[in-house]
């Protein structure tokens, strides 16, 4: 019965979700995209009902939306992640990304105090998307490793950032700025929250379109979708441009939410791995969805949210996230069936006359 | 093979996680006790005072009586000009071995400029040496906030034939020595922060860290019901400075009878104190007073209250013009003690009285003002920029307000 799940699940996940979903009806279409993430829904919604035992006044519209709201940043950041990852790649300069669009804002307002809100928005998600490009650049022409390519950015940029700012950026940003990481855009409801939301589906529009079956294409198997026409090298570069851009996105919310800081990105780098591994999506690429992924950053910040109401310290955060992106990159990557065979042989022959459930699931797909 | 696509392992590693959580939870909880962050674990009120029993290094019971005298003492000096001033001079300092004629190098080796605070004080020091025809040149090397740039900054200033060496420590034991062998070659003159040797000509600084976080704790303690919840930030450990401030507002706030339920280190950053009084709202529901050891972040920390739909509890912040503002415009219960940056104008006018053989307190003490709702007006300085510092005394100096980012 498990290995008729597994099986099903894992046609939904991998070649139907590049190729297939387009034949399906749209609520099985949603069923099956659903599916695809399950496990990441599983433990959003055990650890929301945990966080409602915990605090029963969490679900109340304020308590939800400040949530949500605070969320906001790392469930974006992690769409650009997925994007990134599912190529084939990794980003880690987002984090260093958010903290410079923050202070080059805040720098931007100290030159120019008039500048309006919309022009400074385009600007820095121009920004964004420049930086991309370039970590994007890097990784395919130069053929730089992505996670040296980025890492190197965010040294870049960090230098770049404390050389101009000292330690202490200068200046504040202006209150039609920070609305939207901040105030509510109607009743209880945050801008941030809504952003998301046009983010998501955005995302997954994305992801349905050519350009998105090519990228699970080319993070699956580069050389299969050169061979097939893809242009992987534009492919690849256009995943990091977006997640730039992302990244500037995440940085109006987080200076929105919290105004001028010099280490607002700190450590969103990571967090968004964790969210899109969370997500159940494959590091390498070729396979997961991006909903799941943001599903992923959610059940992040729930975990902190939760571990932040039992008393836990803010830095078991860190420990916490290693745990999950080792534990689930290693579940993820085991070998299951031949496991449980050796596991088998080795511990008693009598097993051995046991039915084995799940004997070979790829073996039954291929 | 290829590489696995399983849900179902993929949820087990989500289980494995949750069990690992709850493990840490378990393991934290079981801990509270003892860490300085009592846990907030359901039915178990934290208990104040059990954590951090290492601050008793950085509490000496006569150094607080002076300090608390000293606040009420009268300076000595022009009540117009308080960085000229000094409270309760002890010992003056003979300087005849130091007199000189000009034109005069005075040097300055600073700890850092990472925060606004150090940002308008150098400023202030900057605009001070300018005003003196005698100092031909005000060279100032800024450590980045390393003691060993700052070791050897010290050193190349020393060497390099500096009249007088003006030196803001980053921290108080490393720079001892290297503040020592520049002692024996020319005059030195430390203020701020402080180091352990007496051989500086004199050391500058206001009242002190215990003053200032003794004047925030017991504005909390009348404006706080006894039992008030108190989230006390703090920059980070370790600097004498900010030590002595939480040493006398732990104190103060325990004496009264107020429940410290969360101590925590902000870094000065304003998402991280949005993010660390967010967190501390959600965890004990309300927060009844929040003492701060420096100002810098207090407005993120109003905001996150407003964000948190909950009425701004009172609050302890500092001279800065935008709390300032948001202190007038919100109506909030606040007070600011300051740790006055019209300190950095002083060692410019030490050294020169040095230079010129005129005798200096051994321990300059600068009176060190407190903002409340009373005086709280006049600091606010319009058209000034919002991370300005109020009692900076630089209103008299050329290129004001310009200089300070001020129209």
């Amino acid at each position: 019965m498990k290995a008729a799940t597994v099986t099903a699940d894992e046609r939904e996940r991998g070649d139907v979700a590049v190729t297939g979903i387009g034949r399906l009806t749209p609520t099985r279409r949603f069923l099956a995209s659903l599916r695809a993430g399950a496990p990441v829904y599983v433990l959003l919604a055990v650890l929301l009902v945990a966080l409602g035992v915990e605090d029963p006044t969490f679900f109340e519209p304020d308590p939800f939306f400040a949530f949500l709201k605070r969320s906001a940043p790392l469930i974006v950041l992690a769409a650009g992640q997925y994007l990134v990852i599912v190529s084939g790649g990794y980003d880690l300069s987002v984090g260093a990304l958010v903290t410079v669009g923050v202070v080059v804002t805040a720098e931007t307002y100290h030159a120019f105090p008039g500048a309006h809100w919309t022009v400074v928005v385009a600007l820095l998600v121009a920004g964004g998307a420049f930086v991309g490009l370039v970590n994007g650049l890097v990784t395919t022409v130069l053929r730089v490793p992505s996670f040296i390519a980025t890492l190197g950015m965010t040294l870049i940029l960090e230098g770049a950032v404390f050389y101009w700012t000292q330690g202490s950026p200068r200046g504040i940003l202006p209150d039609d700025f920070r609305t939207i990481g901040r105030n509510t855009a109607f009743g209880p409801v945050p801008w941030a929250v809504v952003l998301c939301l046009v983010i998501g589906v955005v995302a997954v529009v994305l992801m349905r379109s050519d350009f998105g079956r090519t990228l699970i294409a080319t993070g699956d198997n580069a050389r299969a979708a050169g061979l097939a026409g893809v242009r992987v090298l534009r492919v690849r570069t256009l995943a990091f441009v977006l997640s730039g851009a992302a990244a500037a996105v995440a940085a109006i919310l987080v200076g929105g939410f919290s105004g001028v800081s010099a280490q607002a990105g700190r450590g969103y780098e990571f967090e968004a791995i964790t969210a899109v591994v969370l997500g159940g999506v494959a590091l390498g690429g070729g396979s997961g969805s991006v909903v799941a992924a943001m599903a992923g950053a959610l059940s992040l910040q729930t975990l902190f949210t939760l571990l932040n109401l039992r008393g836990v310290a803010k830095a078991m955060e860190t420990t916490v996230q290693g745990v999950i992106v080792i534990a689930a990159v290693a579940l993820g990557a085991l070998d299951w069936a031949g496991t449980r065979r050796r596991l088998t042989a080795y511990v008693s022959p009598l097993v051995r006359h046991l039915p084995l459930p799940s004997r070979n699931p790829r073996g039954e797909q291929r | 093979m290829k590489r696995r696509r399983l849900p179902v392992t993929v949820l087990v590693a989500a289980a494995l996680v949750v069990t690992a959580s709850c493990s840490s939870d378990k393991a934290d909880s079981t801990s509270a006790t003892k860490a300085p962050v009592p846990g907030a674990a359901p039915g178990n009120s934290a208990s104040p005072g059990k954590g951090d029993s290492g601050d008793s290094k950085f509490f000496v019971q006569a150094d607080y009586d002076r300090q608390s005298a000293l606040l009420q003492a009268t300076p000595q000096g022009p009540a117009d000009k308080p960085w000229e001033q000094m409270l309760d001079p002890q010992q003056m300092v003979d300087t005849t071995q130091y007199k000189k004629d000009g034109p005069y190098e005075i040097c300055f080796s600073n700890a850092s400029v990472a925060n606004n605070w150090r940002q308008t004080g150098l400023k202030n020091i900057q605009a001070e040496a300018g005003t003196h025809p005698e100092i031909a040149k005000f060279t100032v090397l800024d450590a980045q906030g390393k003691d060993d740039k700052q070791i050897s900054d010290i050193q190349e200033l020393a060497g390099k034939g500096c009249s007088a060496l003006i030196v803001s420590p980053n921290t108080t034991a490393t720079l001892t020595p290297a503040v020592k062998a520049a002692c024996g070659k020319i005059p030195v003159i430390v203020f701020d922060r402080g180091v352990t040797t007496d051989c500086p000509v004199t050391f500058i600084n206001p009242v002190g860290g215990y003053a200032f976080g003794r004047t925030g704790a017991e504005f909390l303690k009348t404006k706080v019901k006894p039992g008030g919840k108190i989230l006390a930030l703090r920059i980070l450990p370790g600097v004498d400075v900010l030590e002595n401030r939480w040493a006398a507002g732990k104190r103060i706030l325990e004496q009264g009878g107020l429940d410290v339920v969360d101590v925590k280190f902000t870094d000065g950053d304003t998402a991280k104190t949005k993010a660390v009084v967010s967190d501390a709202i959600q965890r004990h529901g309300t927060i009844d007073g929040v003492w701060m050891d420096a100002g810098d972040t207090a407005v993120a920390a109003v905001e996150a209250f407003e964000d948190a739909g909950k009425k701004v509890p009172p609050i302890t912040g500092e001279d800065q013009q935008q709390f300032l503002e948001v202190w007038k415009k919100k109506n909030l219960t606040a007070i600011a003690p300051t740790y006055p940056s019209y300190q950095w104008r002083t060692p410019i006018i030490a050294a020169l009285k040095i230079l010129k053989g005129e005798p200096v307190p051994k321990e300059w003490k600068l009176p060190q003002p407190t903002i409340t709702v009373e005086n709280r007006d006049q600091y606010i300085k319009p058209g000034m920029p919002p991370l300005h510092y109020a009692m900076c005394g630089c209103e008299t100096l050329p290129g004001y307000p310009q200089k300070w980012g001020g129209k």
